[in-house]
């Protein structure tokens, strides 16, 4: 039970850290890749404690609590992950978090606004059923939801699920708002529909969603890494891998619309997923 | 330098607003942004929402239409801020000053604390500018109300 907690407050005060130096690191990488310098490694660190420390300026109670209510939905479903619990619980959650923050986004009465609340509605509508079904691929191959039968499983997961992990990838693409699917929240086009969903947020509730998505962020990886997860550096590297591939997709592509967005997910990216479900019941046979 | 001080000198978000400038100054602050000069690398970025941003830079000369629109961007933005007028335009109103439609320089509607002139003005002397705002954003500090707008 100690040990439980201990994993909790260290996962709770660890995975920041991670994910604001990731993010520096895109920040520098992305400089790089457009022959640029590049801001240091720490200044996702010097924005959010800027933030942190601006003047409190609220358009509407309401949205404190969607903006506390994205930053704990996400906690909690770390810490579904960090102890070993069952990984359709923390897709639950995830889902909660999101929910969260289109409602923010939607309780104030600004064009901008809403436009970024549905739009982040459409991104849900597009990377859900995949995550979903990846959840499914998992349970299929492994006979368990829960995280730590699955690590303990033995055989890499990315053997028999090599289709659902590239799905994995795309899904990784649209929640880390990376182009092409950039389309609600753009970390490069600050100006596109003004910034989407976070318009209205300023000063510390901005900083509370930024610390929320480097939890997400880290998140996204651990379930990444979970497909190579028997020796535990292979997961990382896997994971760092994946996370250097799409800072490479986000410098190459151009954003694109939602309709794509749509038919690509829901035809290429769930069709790879229901594949591999295939495949798993043929070879079974 | 304390944490927050330092973490304010280190990230500040630009926020641009053309007041109906001749592009000239315009395009000079977009060319900071480009490979040649970068300033991302001292952290500055580009905002599109007054309600993000820590530096407000105008350009063009405040007349009768844009002052409301100037004064309201600048409310939005919360504390602590610094304004930069770039340009002969934004500075004392330039070639346009006392136009009948033209109230000077951006000074005359909010407050402003770096000048930069020039026509137009020169990328270094922009992050020159940037850097000597910087310094007054350091001395300032947030206020500490808190405040609901309906």
């Amino acid at each position: 039970m100690t040990n439980q907690i201990l994993i909790a407050i260290a996962s709770i005060l660890a995975v920041p850290i991670i994910g604001g130096l990731l993010r520096g690191f895109d920040r520098k990488m992305t400089a790089r890749m457009q022959s640029r310098i590049g801001p240091p490694i720490l200044q996702p660190f010097y924005d959010v404690i800027k933030l942190w420390n601006k003047e409190k300026n609220i358009t509407h109670k309401n949205q404190l609590i969607w903006a506390y209510g994205y930053f704990g939905f996400i906690i909690t479903s770390i810490l579904v992950f960090a102890l070993g619990r069952d990984i359709l619980m923390m897709l639950f959650v995830l889902v909660l978090a999101g929910v969260c923050l289109v409602l923010g986004a939607l309780s104030i009465k600004s064009p901008y606004s809403h436009l970024g609340g549905n739009r982040e509605l459409i991104q849900m509508l597009a990377y859900e059923p995949m995550l979903f079904l990846i959840a499914l691929a998992v349970f299929l191959s492994t006979g368990s939801f829960n995280v730590n039968v699955i690590i303990a499983s033995g055989t890499p997961l990315i053997y028999s699920l090599p289709l659902a992990f590239i799905a994995m990838v795309i899904v990784m693409v649209i929640k880390m708002r990376k182009s092409p699917f950039d389309i609600s929240l753009s970390h490069h086009a600050h100006q596109e529909i003004v910034r989407g969903p976070v318009t209205e947020f300023s000063g510390k509730y901005l900083a509370l969603i930024e610390l929320a998505e480097w939890y997400e962020m880290v998140l996204l990886l651990a379930i990444l890494a979970m497909f190579w997860a028997m020796p535990f550096w292979a997961g990382i590297i896997l994971a760092l891998a994946v996370y250097f591939i799409v800072l490479i997709i986000d410098n190459v592509f151009a954003r694109l619309t939602w309709p794509i967005l749509l038919k690509f997910t829901w035809t290429f990216g769930i069709g790879l997923v229901i594949l591999n479900i295939l495949g798993i019941y043929l070879l079974r046979k | 330098m304390g944490l927050v001080t330092n973490s304010r000198v280190k990230s500040p978000w630009i926020l641009h607003f053309d007041c109906g400038s001749c592009n000239g100054c315009d395009i000079e602050i977009l060319a900071c942004l480009t490979p040649m000069y970068d300033i991302e690398r001292f952290g500055m970025v580009n905002m599109g929402n007054p309600k993000h941003a820590d530096v407000l830079v105008v350009t063009g000369s405040a007349n009768r239409r844009n002052a409301r629109v100037l004064k309201n961007l600048y409310e939005q933005m919360p504390e602590p801020k610094v304004v930069i007028a770039i340009g002969s335009c934004a500075c004392t109103g330039g070639v346009f000053n006392e136009c009948p439609n033209i109230l000077g320089g951006v000074d005359k509607v909010i407050p402003v604390d770096v000048y930069i002139p020039g026509c137009a003005v020169k990328p270094e002397a922009i992050i020159d500018g940037a850097v000597l705002a910087l310094g007054k954003l350091a001395e300032k500090k947030a206020k500490a109300k808190e405040g609901v707008r309906a």
